[in-house]
């Protein structure tokens, strides 16, 4: 039987806020235990939640961005379960009334189609705190700086197909809410994370199939490897003739599996109600506008243009937008040097490979852009070339200076003056008579050895297209 | 409204009490009481009423987003029951 | 001394009649004399409050005193009460000391009032009798073997038997205005909203508001005077101006408009208690006031809906009390579950695990629409009974309890009893409305209750209504025997 993969993705996405979402408590990652936990994040008698109105601005930037609806009036649930990293007993979370709706966000597939998947809603809530489960004799230790941190939730329609459907679109929701600087969506430290749900079904079915949460996956390939897993698994069951169950399951990155988390026998009932403690949040039209300035330029938008532009292919462009920060690098790599071909090329090729080797981002690239740029400008006036250039470009990385320092200091200035190279090409015919005679007798190939005899002269440093027509006009003459 | 034995093991169990079995008796003749006290609500035709969340018809106020607590562990664990290395600690926790 | 009011104290130690030290410990020793019959002080905060009452004297001394400076007052043990143990009336907080003030403690200290303990009250405040405590009933002055009413008993009977001249409450469903009523003192619920709930060990947070236990209303006002205005740490507190509810208190009640609710006058409410209540109203005409019957059509369904919305906010409010991070644990936890159920099932009483057991009944999967919702849609129709009822009238008047105080014991075996005896009070925590109760008069020695119900924000006008209600009677000044 053929089947059919159905994905829907929630993505938590932590909003880089200063302090929490209902406490003035303060949200650095990495601080020592409990030390940024407050009275209201300890859920002590008598405290009470005060929102964050910068989680209001940043979702509603964040519904701008996928086109979606702003609700008017949206309200704060209580999600009642109990939990040791759950201070209260309850998150504070939105469940009927969330304040962004429906929208939509375009992904780019592998055959170079794109697809529309749509959003459900996004949602604020706050995060729980961490348990850690080492050995505190035999007990687990409780950490809740991390309670009360502000999250979006993302709750996506079941519209995806495959592993690379899902990966595409949480990649997509990664540069959306960089792009609008609502979250660091650093990964390591929890930022932005995802749940799948997954089912299959036979080909052509209407009705979903049963479904299971993959839950906390922390990187792009681990929702691909997770999902192909648990797509494998399912499979597996059904055509030997079992049923899949609902449950919530765990991807384990070292053993490569997933694993069934919480027995689902006491299925849960978080018995939702309106928090009383929190009042309705009104979001105005002026309100929506006043978000709406803000909004920078998003990455279709970016890529459209730089398409248009730059007159780049629509796949570099797509590479050069995929993050806010690397399309920033580029334009102002353009700015500076004049030729966005040349740019986009360096960027994506040489600057992209050391950035890869090292596993660097581009903020942390020890080339600024404006140092691109000035290197580039010296291919453009024909002071370096090619060879030499990837040469100044590793001096550069290493941190040896600026282009034209290090073109100076190494002494890899181009020698253009034609009339150096003219008497460099005369002593090196006249010291080959033999294998000028070969060329003027029909071996064009013997054009190659006097350009490198010619470039070994001159440590690679005169201008090859120079060298070539220079060295043409010489055995044409004879 | 009748409420059984098992009702009341579910409830408690949702709400993490634990119950004497000689108590079951009690709690359950007290559900049903309520719950018979409770449906005199369905006297009233509700359709086109809206819910009453607060008595207040506010809307929520926006805090400022600054930092304004500050570190207080050692006082907030003086009245915990068990911690160390800052850490509160539970009964293992098995996921 | 202790036959003082407020208002009086305060004009004492300004003309230094006596220093707020020799008050202080005279109220300490009033208190250490009389606890025992009454039980109405959890604990008793001796070296604080001779350490507020000298700055207090420092302050009187330097002319930067307030109305309240020096002035001995009791707390509920409600407010959490920075390194002042905080029990709420409970097992499960029965070494809590509290790591901050509430916001209510902040303000008080801000005024100069000097704390001289923490009042008995029911557990986590569910109840009407003060019996539900773990720290024991606390026993009428009128009456030692019958209940001062609840939850805030523990402050109304301090008050009345002159232990304090004023002590906090607070109001889920009549926990100031009942005890007030049934130990013959002045208690006051304000509009929700207007005393901030930081701080105030939740209940139900959409009913719970603090308010002022005293003898007189002008007592009353000088304590709401410190109590209210807006927090920022309590998003469901009102940003509105407070006005000197002191200034008010002598208008003219010359063409006020009374309303009373026909159906708080029906079967249910004893007789005597009727014709105290009568005679009360009579009062008010004579002071000028016109008197109109109105009708409040959903008042039999506050009981109900209280029952759904108060047990529904409370399961989850209390779901925080899991033996971690505070309050009662139970010895060696075999594992997480059992940490939790016996932790809970040990520190909560009988009333607070049924009202937990309903509250999570009601809002769990398959019942939420049935009962929460539909509870949450009738409060509207409650609340809307209201707003009409003020287009036409000042104020709505009737008794604040349905008989006077009943004996310990006599209705703890059977809850839904004791939960009617809330019937006149419920219905202004649903529609959030300010609230008093007043001394009307007694039956068979037993204080009667005067409930006088405002619009919102209309405290200042409840004040005067009572205000000018105790200067034509002498109720509020009578003074049960063996506490003279």
């Amino acid at each position: 039987m053929e089947w059919e993969t159905v994905i829907g993705l929630e993505i938590h996405t932590q909003l880089a806020t200063r302090s929490k979402i209902f406490s003035g408590a303060a949200t650095a990652y990495g601080a020592e235990p409990n030390t940024q936990a407050c009275a209201v994040d300890l859920g002590l008698p008598g405290v009470l939640p005060v929102l964050n109105g910068e989680v209001v601005r940043m979702a509603i930037k964040f519904g701008l961005a996928i086109d979606a609806e702003i609700t008017p009036l949206s309200v704060f649930a209580r999600k009642n379960y109990f939990y040791p990293d759950l201070p209260k007993g309850y998150q504070i979370s939105q469940f009927e009334l969330p304040i962004v709706g429906k929208g939509q966000v375009t992904i780019e597939l592998a055959d170079g189609s794109s697809k529309v998947v749509g959003v459900t809603r996004a949602h604020l809530e706050e995060d729980a705190g961490k348990s850690l489960h080492e050995d505190f004799h035999g007990m687990t230790g409780i950490d809740l700086n991390r309670a009360g941190t502000p999250l979006l939730e993302i709750v996506s329609e079941p519209d995806m197909r495959s592993a690379q459907e899902a990966v595409a679109y949480m990649r997509k929701i990664h540069s959306i809410v960089r792009y609008i600087e609502i979250s660091d969506g650093n990964m390591q430290e929890g930022s932005f994370r995802c749940d799948a749900n997954v089912s299959v079904r036979p080909k052509g079915q209407k009705e979903f199939g049963t479904r299971a949460e993959l839950k906390n996956i922390n990187s792009f390939r681990f929702v691909e490897k997770a999902i192909e897993l648990e797509v494998e698994r399912q499979i597996d069951i059904l055509e030997s003739g079992g049923t899949v169950v609902q449950e919530t399951r765990l991807y384990d990155a070292n053993r490569n599996e997933t694993r069934s988390m919480r027995s689902k026998e006491e299925a849960m009932d978080y018995r939702y109600f309106p928090d009383p403690d929190l009042l309705p949040v009104q979001v105005t039209d002026e309100d929506i506008e006043k978000v709406r300035q803000t909004l920078p330029e998003l990455p279709d938008a970016k890529k459209a243009r730089f398409v248009e532009d730059y007159s780049l292919s629509s796949e570099d462009a797509g590479i050069l937008t995929a993050s806010r920060e690397l399309s920033i690098y580029f334009e102002t790599v353009v700015e500076g040097c004049g030729e966005a071909k040349l740019a986009a090329n360096w960027v994506m090729g040489e600057l992209g490979g050391y950035l890869n080797r090292e596993n660097l981002d581009i903020g942390n690239s020890p080339v600024s852009a404006e140092m691109l740029a000035g290197m580039l400008k010296r291919i453009s006036d024909n002071t370096i070339y090619g060879k030499i250039a990837k040469e100044v470009f590793e001096a550069m990385w290493k941190g040896e200076g600026d282009a034209d320092a290090i073109i100076d200091s190494k002494g890899l200035k181009q020698i253009t003056d034609s009339g150096a190279i003219e008497s460099l090409i005369d002593e090196v015919l006249a010291n080959n008579p033999k294998q000028v005679e070969e060329y003027r007798g029909g071996k064009e190939k013997m054009l190659g050895f006097f350009v490198g005899q010619i470039m070994k002269a001159t440590g690679g440093k005169a201008n090859p297209g120079q060298v070539n027509q220079i060295l043409k006009e010489k055995l044409k003459g004879g | 409204m009748s409420v059984d034995k098992s009702d009341i093991e579910k409830i408690a169990h949702l709400a993490r009490l634990q119950i004497d079995e000689a108590d079951v008796a009690d709690y359950t003749t007290h559900l049903a009481n309520i719950l018979d006290l409770v449906a005199q609500m369905n006297s009233v035709d509700t359709e086109h009423v809206t819910p009453m969340a607060h008595p207040m018809d506010a809307v929520q106020r926006l805090r400022e987003d600054v930092v304004t607590e500050t570190n207080q562990r050692e006082h907030f664990q003086a009245i915990a029951p068990q911690v160390e290395d800052g850490l509160y600690l539970v009964p293992r926790v098995i996921e | 001394m202790h036959t003082k009011t407020i208002a009086e104290l305060a004009a004492g130690l300004r003309d230094k009649a006596f220093s707020s030290e020799e008050l202080t410990r005279e109220t300490l020793a009033r208190i250490r004399q009389h606890n025992e019959a009454t039980n109405s002080f959890i604990t008793v905060s001796d070296e604080l409050a001779l350490a507020q009452a000298r700055e207090a004297d420092r302050k009187l001394a330097a002319g930067e005193a307030g109305p309240l400076t020096g002035i001995p007052i009791a707390q509920k043990d409600i407010f959490c009460t920075d390194g002042v143990l905080t029990t709420c009336g409970s097992r499960m907080l029965e070494n809590f000391i509290a790591p901050y003030d509430a916001t209510v403690i902040r303000r008080f200290g801000q005024a100069g009032a000097v704390m001289v303990g923490k009042t008995n009250m029911d557990e986590f405040a569910m109840g009407s009798s003060n019996e539900t405590s773990y720290y024991g009933p606390v026993r009428n002055p009128w009456d030692l073997d019958s209940v001062p009413g609840g939850s805030s008993g523990g402050s109304a009977a301090a008050v009345a038997a002159l232990m304090v001249p004023g002590a906090t409450g607070t109001d889920t469903g009549g926990s100031i205005r009942q005890p007030a009523a049934l130990c013959g003192i002045t208690g006051l619920k304000p509009t929700y909203g207007r005393v901030s709930r930081y701080g105030m060990i939740a209940f139900a947070s959409s009913l719970d508001q603090a308010g002022p236990l005293a003898r007189t209303a002008e007592d009353a006002a000088l304590m709401l005077n410190a109590m209210a205005g807006f927090d920022e740490r309590d998003s469901t507190s009102i940003e509105r101006e407070v006005p000197d509810y002191s200034a008010e208190l002598n208008r003219d009640l010359q063409g006020l408009k009374i309303g009373l609710p026909k159906e708080y006058f029906s079967e249910g409410l004893d007789d005597a208690v009727a014709r105290v209540i009568e005679a009360a109203i009579d009062e008010y005409r004579k002071l000028g006031a016109e008197v109109v019957e109105i009708s409040l059509p959903n008042s039999n369904l506050a009981v109900p809906v209280y029952y759904v919305v108060a047990p529904a906010e409370c399961s989850s409010n209390l779901s925080r009390f899991d033996g971690v991070r505070f309050g009662h644990r139970c010895e060696d936890p075999r594992d997480l579950e059992d940490l939790y159920k016996r932790s809970r099932g040990e520190g909560f009483g009988a009333e607070v695990k049924r009202r937990i057991m309903i509250g999570t009944y009601a809002l769990s999967a398959g019942y939420y629409d049935a009962y929460y919702l539909k509870a949450q849609k009738i409060r509207h129709l409650i609340s809307d009974d209201f707003r009409q009822a003020f287009d036409k009238v000042d104020v709505i008047m009737g008794p604040t309890s349905p008989g006077t105080a009943f004996k310990l014991g006599e209705k703890t075996d059977d809850p839904i009893t004791m939960y009617l005896s809330d019937i006149y009070t419920i219905a202004v925590n649903l529609a959030g409305l300010p609230g008093m109760s007043v001394p009307a008069g007694q039956v068979n020695g037993l204080p009667v209750g005067l409930q006088i119900i405002g619009n919102y924000f209309d405290e200042s006008r409840l004040l005067n209504v009572a205000h000018r209600f105790q200067q034509v009677t002498d109720h509020h000044r009578q003074i049960p025997s063996g506490f003279a």
